[in-house]
């Protein structure tokens, strides 16, 4: 088996004494000083998360806002300049290829943030999806380094430790600025349901500003925190609740799927019926009432205890002290209210569906 | 440095046993408790259910994973630890301290199966 990468924070990350593990091909750090104190940094303050592993592509050329439609779910048609879009790649059968971002720089100008674990599937099937379109792809996640400053006290940490003025953006907005010598990408996203900042670089830059924040005692956060607070938020992981099985109907993000967009895009006609005819699966929220807690893989039953479906993530929520799911049922049991059964090691737990933004985020809109 | 205490026994899996008399208080090491990081839950048997020598009885979990918890001796479980249910931390705070549950053994020579507190360190590597 290759060897994993390292981004080019990985040394810092040693010598503060991170938990290392492997993630999507790379070795990342998991926790700094603890998932439930990171994950309090950043719902109370703010905190830093090494997001270096993402990936990252910029497509320009004459047929360029042709071809993110044409692959792309949500509707980047007349945009203006500097909006994000969430949305994800979809084969033709409506499966998953991946969740990205699409960020509008400027006129057939979109620069695509993907997921580290599918860099080399997602690069082969822009490249693939690309015959015909007159449209230059340039695959940049060798060159981007990238930080996510997250929380409510994002705006001021970047303003004061960074000298980055944020002020301006709104929630899904961005701006190139000149930083150092070179163009860097400042956005108003993140992964986390709380406001905040990620800041595309050189590895150089990067790794400048992480020592500022870290000099500033900006708290270092790895991806054990990342996962509890994008959970509690309602927001999918690819893997777990989209993937070439799971299409964005099933797991109920229908609203980044824009079926009626012009020229409609791959994947369409497929969303299209699934919506029309209700998908088989669906993923839901289930709350508890018991501390136990489910996890992935684990047996959702009905009444009757049959398996009507999976867990796909679930924690013991750190914000809202709940033992809390998504998880893939059978569409008729997945109704708001619906009592169902979670099956933990020998014993089962009742579990009610519920809403899966079981955080309110909070967002600068 | 975890800690380890003189005359307790101690399993492979990080469990421990403290005897007293005929009873055994069970519960998971500092090593174990510090590889874990914060405990959110502990998943502990009922009372008088039977547990046996190096099979499962329950579980620890932190915020990413559970672990199963395996017991070092045979017999009757006579006491849970409750403190625990509303505050799983305390394994963290004092994993010697926070016992997990109390067995009446059936079969005391089974400790003879078990590590000493030196040959635990050693199994560790500290």
């Amino acid at each position: 088996m290759a060897e994993n990468k390292k981004t080019c924070l990985y040394d810092k990350h040693v010598a503060l004494g991170a938990l290392m593990s492997p993630f999507g091909g790379f070795d990342m750090p998991i926790q700094y000083a603890g998932i439930i104190e990171e994950h309090n940094a950043v719902r109370n303050h703010v905190g830093v998360f090494d997001v270096s592993h993402m990936g990252e592509s910029r497509i320009t050329g004459p047929d360029a806002e042709k071809y993110v439609n044409h692959i792309f779910t949500n509707n980047v048609w007349d945009a203006p300049t500097g909006k994000i879009f969430y949305g994800m790649m979809l084969y033709p059968d409506g499966g998953t290829v991946d969740d990205l971002l699409v960020y509008k720089l400027g006129e057939n100008d979109y620069f695509l943030v993907y997921n580290a674990a599918n860099i080399d599937k997602d690069v082969a099937w822009i490249d693939e999806q690309s015959t015909g379109y007159d449209v230059k792809l340039d695959h940049q996640s060798d060159y981007y380094g990238q930080l996510a400053v997250q929380g409510p006290e994002a705006e001021k940490t970047l303003k004061e430790v960074l000298g980055i003025d944020g002020s301006d953006l709104t929630f899904y907005t961005h701006k190139e600025l000149e930083h150092d010598g070179e163009t860097i990408i400042v956005s108003r996203t993140g992964y986390t349901g709380e406001d905040g900042f990620e800041i595309y670089a050189s590895h150089k830059v990067i790794v400048e500003m992480w020592d500022k924040l870290m000099a500033a005692g900006v708290q270092p956060c790895g991806l054990g925190c990342r996962d509890t607070l994008r959970f509690e938020a309602g927001l999918p992981l690819y893997g777990d609740e989209l993937s070439k099985d799971i299409s964005p109907i099933t797991a109920t993000l229908g609203m980044f799927v824009k079926l009626d967009k012009q020229g409609g895009f791959i994947g369409r006609d497929a969303c299209a019926k699934q919506k029309a005819e209700g998908s088989p699966k669906k993923l839901v929220g289930l709350e508890l009432h018991d501390r136990a807690i489910p996890r992935h893989g684990y047996d959702v039953l009905d009444a009757d205890d049959n398996v009507v479906g999976y867990v796909t993530t679930g924690y013991h929520s750190i914000t809202l002290d709940k033992s809390l799911a998504f998880a893939l049922v059978d569409r008729p049991v997945g109704t708001l209210g619906n009592e169902l059964k979670v099956k933990i090691r020998k014993k089962v737990f009742p579990a009610t569906v519920v809403k899966k933004r079981f955080y309110q985020a909070k967002y600068k809109k | 440095m975890s800690k380890i205490i003189d005359g307790l026994y101690y399993t492979e899996s990080h469990e421990y046993v403290k005897v007293d008399g005929d009873y055994g208080y069970v519960g998971i090491t500092d090593y174990a408790q510090k590889e874990l990081g914060n405990v959110v839950y502990v998943d502990m048997p009922d009372v008088d259910d039977e547990v046996a020598a190096g099979e499962e009885f329950g579980a620890v979990e932190s915020v990413k994973a559970a672990s199963d918890l395996n017991s070092p001796v045979s017999g009757t479980v006579v006491e849970v630890n409750e403190a625990l249910e509303d505050d799983p931390g305390l394994v963290n705070k004092d994993a010697y301290g926070s016992w997990i549950m109390k067995v009446q053994m059936s079969d005391k020579s089974e400790l003879d199966n078990l590590m000493d507190a030196a040959a635990y360190k050693a199994f560790i590597g500290e």
